[in-house]
């Protein structure tokens, strides 16, 4: 044995002792899992640092972590099938977790819905709005952002600095929450340039960054200029926009760094605000809403800073909106619209609100954008 | 003399234990380098495995679709085929299930069960069956072609769930309609894990009677051991190929219906958890043999189960458990070759 | 068709930029795969050689600052992994494929425990050569924008099949992997040449995966590989393990996967799940076509426990 090898081995030997030692005071220290504190637990779908839908709530997560008489705990890459029930009643059994915050769409029905009766203490949010009174249990709850909001205003900033006239959008999956980001997102760039065409690619699944590259080669081959996205790490197609010299807005979180020359806007969570609201609440016992929804106005989304690309006058034309949304008098769905296949999906004088029910099960492409809500 | 055959006897439990052993003194050295606290970790992982009521419900909760899994990659193996289809034939398995589910609907609970239970188990039957036809009387290799087939399968479900078969209500998360609570799989009472895990002990256990007990078994030993043998006994190997690998595939066929029926009540994106490359692991830790397939999944069930606890408690990545399984896995795979000379050690010591 | 639909040429265009773009981690992968077969051992772990490869070449290219060094540690670990595959391979009663598949769980499993904190940052890219500045058309020009990895791949596979089929050594393998009681009796080290071609193998495959995170997609996530190296062994049988159709099968695969989204952006878009499976279908016939239980196929190792 050399000595390097003897030395390294002596430390082994000694880091083994220490852990022994460790592990016998670990025993003796079981029971008391975090004293007085406030256990919350944060369950991500993939992981909590893709710069996208994750490191979103994870940031929520970070917020509520520097709140006093809180303990967090986190567990990352948990696929919406039984193991997100295990990890719920985990954190409960295991870490006395009194508050959690399941934080995918799929986490709800029918693992939360089968876990939470199961606890009536312990108070299980959910990330996805889709809460209704009278048939969930009264522990559970659910939370979610009109983040359509941000992508009209996007919209606004894409249609006006667009010189082609032609948009992106590269989407997962034709399911309303993603339909709605791309027809707000198309009727805010009408709203500047009424001739004006948003082209969607699916991918098919939330993370594929090859497709992803792929997608958005093949849009910017088709001339188009400015390219928007709902998947679940945008970090792949803002990388190459940038690289290939057009626009780009961003999604989930802040990507502005990632494209200093061509990131536009992007439409973002809020979430540090949400979920620091609801420690508070739950920790001062008071009673929580049990479906909280909003948008720009009620903060629980937002807009990236306005890159360089952007006018003074489109950042005016996009501020203006984004008043009129505190104002709470914008209404984005209002007829008549048609979809793009010419259909009237919304008559003259209708005008639908961002809470109306209607929209929630959206399944229209609207005029003007050119893709297919089939698979 | 005694003490010799004894040894002899204790192989196969006395290797695969060193081996895990070894496997986690392995690990434990790779935490210390990464300034981990080994035993602690340990500690937790049996916390999170096996240490309380929950936590072994945890895992056998896990363990259950990994038997079955399992058996999809044991049975053709004792053919000599690697069959790396099990998460292809579980996916086809939950969707014929839910669709006989759903267009049973409405007709005696214990019908519809009964018509699942076949649908998934069929399905996902002639899924890997069919690998095992191409590759005796087309001389495709099966390794590949079970690959391909577990994409094929999933852009099957994804396309069927988002086009033909899609709920109209399943609004963000694309499923079929859900089959009805009244056609659900309960919990085991007292126990609180659903039955899908009595399925899994029974058909480990009656695969296990199958393989090892009756002439078919040894038959397909006979393949296994030598094809050419086989053939000159004229034993009809094609028919016994295709044959066990329909067995194989209705295991993780009635996988995939459990999913459905026990955990998720429709058909969704979420049935390609993975289960079908874990049972992979499982299948080679038992050695391929169908009784062991039990206590291993309960193993790696368990390690799994704990994995959030080394999360929460240890901060360390999800991925550590992949680490250690892939550690378990090598050692086994290298204690193989151990099989055998453990007598020949002793016969040496005894002629001395 | 005419040129006045101008809009479907970008089609044929993004399969070509695709094939260009998308198919050197294929290629990379499969000609390694395709040595180390030859040699006589499977090594189905070159998905985890990818996976970790493209994690160590963005750390090390995000930590130094140069892309290049990010490629050889990514073939030095690729390299690593191979060494590991072939000693445990080496004894007795070990199955290859199994290996293998324990290799894929390590491998994916260390690259994701130690990429956590390089998913983030950004780091410095390899350098691309525009072959396409001749044309004043920049769908042209970013189609023909071809990485130099790309390029070696190009001319690796011929190499390969000469190394193969005209040199000694390329003979030594062969025989190797044709019969190792033949190559016994001839004195050469059966174990000691699969060990250096399943090495080469790996390092091969670590270079396909920084090629991904380091060039395209270029960047660093955990679903940046997807089975890739899977089915780049799969292309190896498809390919009936000669370098040259290694190149075109990779070639046809990263055409092919370009092939959903191209459709789609030019306003075709039913049925995109059934597209993106297209390549898997396609491998899968062309295999059913090709095989046959009857007559040996030429090319194929002896020794290889996949065809036995």
């Amino acid at each position: 044995m050399n000595a390097i090898a003897k030395k390294t081995f002596t430390h082994t030997l000694k880091k083994l002792c220490t852990s022994t030692f460790i592990f016998s005071l670990s025993f003796a220290l079981l029971p008391a899992a975090y004293g007085d504190d406030v256990v919350v637990g944060f369950i991500y779908v993939g992981s909590k640092g893709d710069y996208g839908y994750n490191q979103a709530h994870a940031l929520g997560a970070a917020a509520v972590k520097a709140m006093p008489g809180v303990k967090v705990i986190e567990e990352e890459n948990v696929p919406e099938t039984i193991a997100v029930q295990n990890t719920m009643e985990s954190m409960i059994n295991l870490d006395g977790a009194k508050l959690i915050f399941p934080t995918s769409f799929g986490y709800f029905d029918p693992h939360i819905l089968t876990v939470a009766p199961k606890y009536p203490d312990v108070t299980i949010l959910h990330a996805g709005g889709l809460y209704q009174e009278g048939k969930h249990p009264l522990n559970a709850g659910s939370y979610f952002g009109y983040i359509d909001e941000a992508q009209y205003i996007a919209g606004i900033v894409a249609g006006g600095t667009s010189k082609s006239g032609k948009l992106g959008f590269i989407a997962a999956k034709p399911i309303p929450q993603v339909l709605r980001n791309i027809n707000s997102f198309t009727l805010g760039a009408q709203s500047v340039n009424p001739k004006i065409t948003t082209q969607v690619i699916f991918t098919g699944d939330w993370a594929m960054p090859v497709k992803e590259a792929e997608a958005a080669n093949s849009l910017i081959d088709q001339g188009i200029d400015v390219i928007t996205m709902h998947v679940d790490s945008p970090k792949v197609i803002i990388e190459i926009c940038e690289r290939r010299g057009i626009y780009s807005s961003g999604y989930h979180a802040d990507q502005s760094e990632l494209a200093p020359k061509g990131y536009l806007t992007g439409a973002e969570w809020n979430w540090p605000k949400v979920y620091t609201d609801f420690v508070t609440l739950l920790k001062d016992g008071k009673p929580f809403p049990h479906l909280l929804r909003g948008g720009i106005k009620e903060g629980l989304v937002k807009v990236s800073k306005y890159g360089p690309a952007v006018s003074a006058k489109t950042a005016a034309l996009a501020d203006a909106a984004k008043a009129k949304f505190m104002a709470g008098d914008m209404v984005i769905y209002k007829g008549e619209l048609k979809d793009n296949k010419g259909n009237v999906v919304i008559p003259a004088g209708t005008a639908l609100s961002q809470t109306d029910i209607q929209l929630e099960s959206m399944d229209y492409l609207v005029a003007g954008v050119i893709g297919n809500t089939g698979s | 003399m005694k003490a010799l055959a004894l040894v002899a006897a204790m192989e196969g439990l006395l290797i695969p234990l060193l081996a895990l052993l070894l496997s986690l003194g392995i690990f434990g050295v790779f935490l210390l380098a990464v300034d981990n606290d080994p035993f602690g970790v340990f500690y937790s992982m049996y916390r999170g495995g096996f240490g309380s009521p929950f936590s072994w419900r945890n895992t056998l909760e896990r363990a259950a679709p990994l038997m079955l899994t399992a058996l999809c990659t044991a049975l053709p193996a004792r053919l000599g085929l690697i069959m790396i289809g099990g998460e292809g034939a579980l996916v086809i398995g939950g969707i014929a299930a839910a669709s006989v589910g759903l267009s049973l609907n409405g007709n005696a609970p214990w019908l519809v069960m009964i018509a699942m239970v076949i649908a998934g188990a069929f399905s996902g039957g002639l899924w890997i069956a069919s690998t095992g036809w191409l590759k005796h009387y087309r001389g495709v290799n099966e390794t590949i072609t079970s690959l391909l087939f577990n994409y094929i399968a999933i852009a099957l479900l994804n396309h069927l769930i988002t086009g033909p078969m899609r709920d109209p209500q399943s609004l963000n998360k694309p499923a079929t309609l859900p089959i009805g609570s009244a056609n659900m799989i309960a919990d085991i009472p007292e126990l609180g894990v659903h039955w899908g895990l009595a399925f899994g002990l029974v058909l480990c256990l009656l695969y296990y009677l199958i393989f090892q007990h009756t002439t078919l078994g040894f038959a397909v030993r006979i393949i296994g051991g030598n094809i050419r043998t086989a053939k000159i006994v004229g034993l009809p190997v094609g028919r016994l190929t295709v044959m066990t690998c329909f067995f194989a595939g209705a295991a993780a066929g009635l996988a995939g219906m459990i999913e459905v029926a026990a955990i998720h009540g429709t058909a969704n994106g979420s049935l390609a958890a993975g289960y079908g490359y874990a049972g992979i692991l499982v299948a080679f830790l038992a050695r391929q043999n169908p009784l062991t397939v039990i206590p291993v999944a309960i193993l790696l069930g368990g390690i799994s189960a704990s994995a959030g606890l080394l999360q929460r408690s240890h901060h360390l990545p999800d991925a550590t458990v992949f680490i250690l399984q892939g550690i378990i896995f090598i050692v086994i795979l290298l204690s193989e070759t151990l099989y055998g000379r453990l007598k020949l050690l002793c016969d040496e010591r005894g002629r001395t | 068709m005419t040129e006045t639909v101008l809009g479907w040429w970008g089609v044929p265009l993004a399969i070509l930029g695709g094939a260009i773009r998308a198919s050197t981690p294929y290629l990379f992968v499969s000609l390694g795969e395709c040595l180390t077969e030859k040699s006589g051992r499977t090594n189905l772990g070159q998905e985890g050689n990818l996976v970790l490869g493209a994690m160590t070449a963005y750390a090390v290219s995000y930590l130094s600052g140069s892309p290049w060094l990010g490629v050889l540690a990514a073939g030095a670990t690729g390299m690593l992994l191979g060494l590991l595959h072939a000693w445990v391979c080496q004894f007795k009663k070990v199955n290859d494929i199994a290996v293998g598949i324990a290799l894929m769980l390590f491998g994916i499993g260390v690259a994701f425990f130690f990429g956590k904190p390089y998913i983030q940052p950004t780091a410095p890219h390899l350098p691309a050569i525009g072959f396409g500045n001749w044309s004043d058309i920049p769908q042209v020009r970013a189609a023909l924008e071809i990485n130099v990895l790309f390029l070696f791949g190009l001319l690796l596979a011929p190499l390969l099949s000469w190394v193969l089929s005209s040199t000694r050594w390329g003979l030594m393998l062969r025989t190797v992997g044709d019969s190792s009681d033949a190559a016994d009796a001839l004195g050469f080290s059966v174990n000691g040449v699969r060990m250096v071609a399943t090495m080469i193998g790996g390092f091969l495959a670590g270079v396909g995966g920084a090629f991904l995170s380091l060039y395209y997609p270029g960047s660093w996530n955990e679903g940046l590989s997807s089975g890739q190296g899977l089915i780049a062994v799969a292309l190896v049988v498809f390919a009936r393990w000669d370098p040259m159709r290694c190149l075109y099968a990779a070639l046809l695969f990263g055409g092919a996967g370009a092939l959903g989204p191209a459709l789609q952006s030019v306003g075709f878009s039913s049925g995109y799940y059934l597209f993106n499976a297209a390549p898997y279908v396609l491998t899968l016939i062309l295999m059913i076509a090709t095989c046959s239980p009857q007559r040996t196929l030429t090319g194929v190792p002896g020794e290889l426990s996949i065809t036995k």
